[in-house]
């Protein structure tokens, strides 16, 4: 039989494998890393309207979440505050009514347009998620919004992705808080091991027992 | 041995050859590698220019199916499995001929294998891409068919160990991988004899690859015969595997009329039975075309393979009247509304096709002459094989019509994009089944020469 093939196919097959192996782990690890919603969705910090910073407004000035976003505690969907709530503070001859940077809440306030923010925490419409619910049993806002007290401008902390919720919902007792501190963004326990035995605790005091079922957030 | 020197009490012992016309260890490499390597006949071009168009049907509804959504095909409450399902155990039975061809008559040492394995296992294959189509595009959407496999994904889900549906994709999956890596260590040998034999440079080099370096030589026989032999090993729990996993599907239900423990041996017996009828289906119009494969297909392997159909159909048979003993012994009176609904309800048509198709029909086989008269054998099996089709739909579509509400009763009405997503893949099985005929040697060469009398060590001896 004659030689058909010529000799530097010999290794050939060893390097299309050896090729074959390096772009399938490549392909891998690139999808696990750069395709997830820790790193498409975690960071995104749109350009708002009107620049407000929850820094200075809870962090300096010590408001509570619910002044603005009111109906958390009773609403499936927490609201984004209307321009009335705004002018509570930053009505005319209050405080910096002429600032420019207010521009919008003074039009949106003579016009009756609501101010166009730019919606950050996006749940796909097949995900039912509400609010009251959850910061009714000791999920605070810092567990999914992450440190929003200390954010200038608001940016998505959490990937927001389905395994993220099951982390919590496969062990609530790991996050759960007192009720009462809900809304305490400087509330950090002082150990995991404290939290585990605050979050046990309550978990078994208030009957938490989130579903893990499709149909619990399917419906 | 000698037949001239036996009596004629003798000569009634002896076995018919396996190849008819003393037909010599040259004459079946250069007919078989022939048929590959003469030009592509006109008949060829005109049978896969017809199966080609047919087989483009599927693609075409599926695409319209992912574009719109599944309310396109009949499915709905409460016939939720419909043609989907009733057509992959459909073609997943099919394939279980070629396995049975390939492993356990080797393993049995059921020398009449050998001229049919090749085609029967590529038949086995086949059917099995038809198959897989359907519980692809069943799940609804198909960009998450994903979710079959235990990927880790960002959604934190794992599969359902304890469902049987998941199972069946590792049971049809491991059956896809072992066939092919069977499937094509036995075509070694034969890449390699074709390589040889081949003139042009390109030829040499397509075959010289898939043909990875074989020699023939003593130690790559060996390898050889070792590793035949375990994938054989391992090939032969599958007949029996894959389509009782396909039946656990129903068994593990709490439906009336699934929830049998007869399922797993029944639907093994059906797929073999119907796996039969389609390897003749498919083989007997390719021995017309060539006839010197009669000279290897002879009518002694026809006959062998008809006492096959005639056995498991009778298996087939024997569990429809076993299922309705049951049905009336267990009291169950829902399971008896069930099997009535079967027989006496508003599918009463399947059932009866069913009945005649795949118990009565085959009977005929009793008598020898059915057995090995092509036109008989070509009937039954085109008999059976809608059998089988309606056997699955009598299980699948009559028993969900009777749901267990009766305000909820429905019929299913298959639409126009099932018939045809059904009649495309039979155009994608002969398609495939053409191309296999046209650039693979259809016949295992080498296996047929070894069962040649001149293969005997003692060929030509005077003592025996």
């Amino acid at each position: 039989m004659s030689n058909f093939f010529p000799r530097w196919s010999n290794l050939l097959p060893l390097k299309l494998l050896v090729c074959l192996a390096v772009i399938g782990c490549a392909i891998v690890g690139g999808i696990w890393y750069y395709f997830t919603p820790k790193y498409t969705r975690v960071g995104y910090q749109p350009d708002q309207p009107i620049p407000f910073s929850h820094a200075i407004h809870v962090k300096q000035l010590g408001m509570d979440c619910r002044y603005c976003h009111s109906f958390v505690e009773v609403s499936g969907h927490s609201n984004i505050p209307n321009t009335q709530t705004c002018i509570n503070c930053h009505g005319q001859g209050k405080v910096k009514w002429d600032s420019p940077r207010l521009a919008p809440v003074q039009e949106s306030w003579k016009t009756g347009r609501p101010i166009q923010w730019i919606r950050i925490h996006r749940l796909p419409d097949y995900a039912y998620f509400n609010h009251a619910v959850h910061v009714n049993r000791g999920v605070s806002c810092y567990s999914c919004h992450g440190a929003i007290n200390e954010m200038a401008v608001v940016y998505e902390a959490k990937p927001l992705s389905m395994s993220w919720c099951l982390e919590c919902h496969r062990a609530p007792e790991n996050f759960l808080r007192p009720p009462s501190e809900v809304f305490n963004m400087d509330w950090h326990p002082k150990s995991f091991d404290e939290q585990l035995k605050v979050g046990t605790k309550l978990k078994q005091e208030w009957n938490v027992n989130p579903p893990v079922t499709c149909g619990g957030c399917h419906r | 041995m000698d037949s001239a020197t036996l009596s004629a009490e003798e000569q009634k012992l002896v076995r018919p050859p396996l190849v008819l016309n003393k037909r010599t260890m040259g004459w079946i490499s250069s007919y078989v590698s022939t048929i590959v390597e003469s030009k592509t006949p006109r008949w060829w071009f005109i049978s896969i220019a017809i199966t080609s168009s047919i087989a483009l049907l599927t693609p075409l509804m599926l695409c319209y199916l992912v574009a719109t959504g599944v309310g396109v095909w009949g499915n709905n409450s409460p016939v939720f499995w419909a043609w989907d399902i009733t057509n992959f155990v459909f073609w997943i039975g099919i394939g279980h001929a070629g396995t049975l061809i390939s492993a356990i008559l080797f393993i049995t040492r059921q020398k009449w294998r050998t001229s049919i394995n090749r085609a029967a296992e590529a038949m086995t294959l086949f059917a099995v891409v038809c198959a897989g189509i359907y519980p692809m595009f069943h799940v609804g959407r198909i960009w998450k068919v994903y979710f079959l496999a235990p990927v880790p994904n960002s959604n934190g889900i794992w599969q359902n160990f304890r469902s049987p549906l998941l199972w069946d994709v590792f049971a049809v999956s491991t059956y896809f991988t072992v066939s092919v890596l069977f499937w094509y260590t036995g075509l070694i040998p034969d890449l390699a004899t074709l390589r040889d034999r081949c003139t042009t440079k390109i030829k040499k080099f397509i075959y010289g690859i898939m043909a990875l370096g074989w020699r023939g030589g003593n130690r790559q026989w060996r390898h050889y015969e070792m590793a035949y032999i375990l994938l054989a090993g391992l090939s032969t729990p599958l007949v029996l595997s894959v389509h009782s996993v396909v039946s656990f599907d129903f068994a593990t239900s709490v439906i009336p009329g699934w929830h049998a423990t007869i399922f797993p041996p029944y639907f093994v017996a059906g797929a073999i039975f119907g796996g039969f009828a389609m390897v003749l289906t498919i083989m007997l119009p390719a021995r017309a075309i060539y006839p010197q494969l009669h000279d290897m297909i002879t009518p002694g392997h026809i006959n062998k393979m008809a006492k096959v159909i005639l056995l498991t159909g009778s298996i087939v048979g024997y569990a429809y009247l076993m299922e309705l003993f049951i049905a009336w012994y267990g009291a169950n009176p829902y399971e008896r509304a069930a099997f009535w609904y079967r027989a006496f309800g508003p599918y009463w048509w399947a059932y009866a096709c069913m009945m005649f198709c795949n118990v009565v029909s085959p009977q005929v086989f009793w008598f020898k002459w059915c057995r090995t008269n092509v036109y008989a054998v070509f009937i039954v099996c085109m008999f059976v094989n809608a059998g089988m089709w309606f056997e699955r739909f009598v299980i699948i579509a009559t028993t969900l019509a009777r749901d267990f509400l009766p305000s909820s009763w429905g019929l299913f009405h298959p639409t126009i994009v099932d018939i045809l997503t059904f009649i495309g893949t039979f155009g994608l099985f002969t398609t495939l089944f053409l191309l296999f005929v046209r650039f693979l040697p259809m016949i295992c060469m080498f296996e047929v020469k070894a069962v040649l009398p001149e293969a005997n060590p003692h060929y030509g001896e005077e003592h025996h």
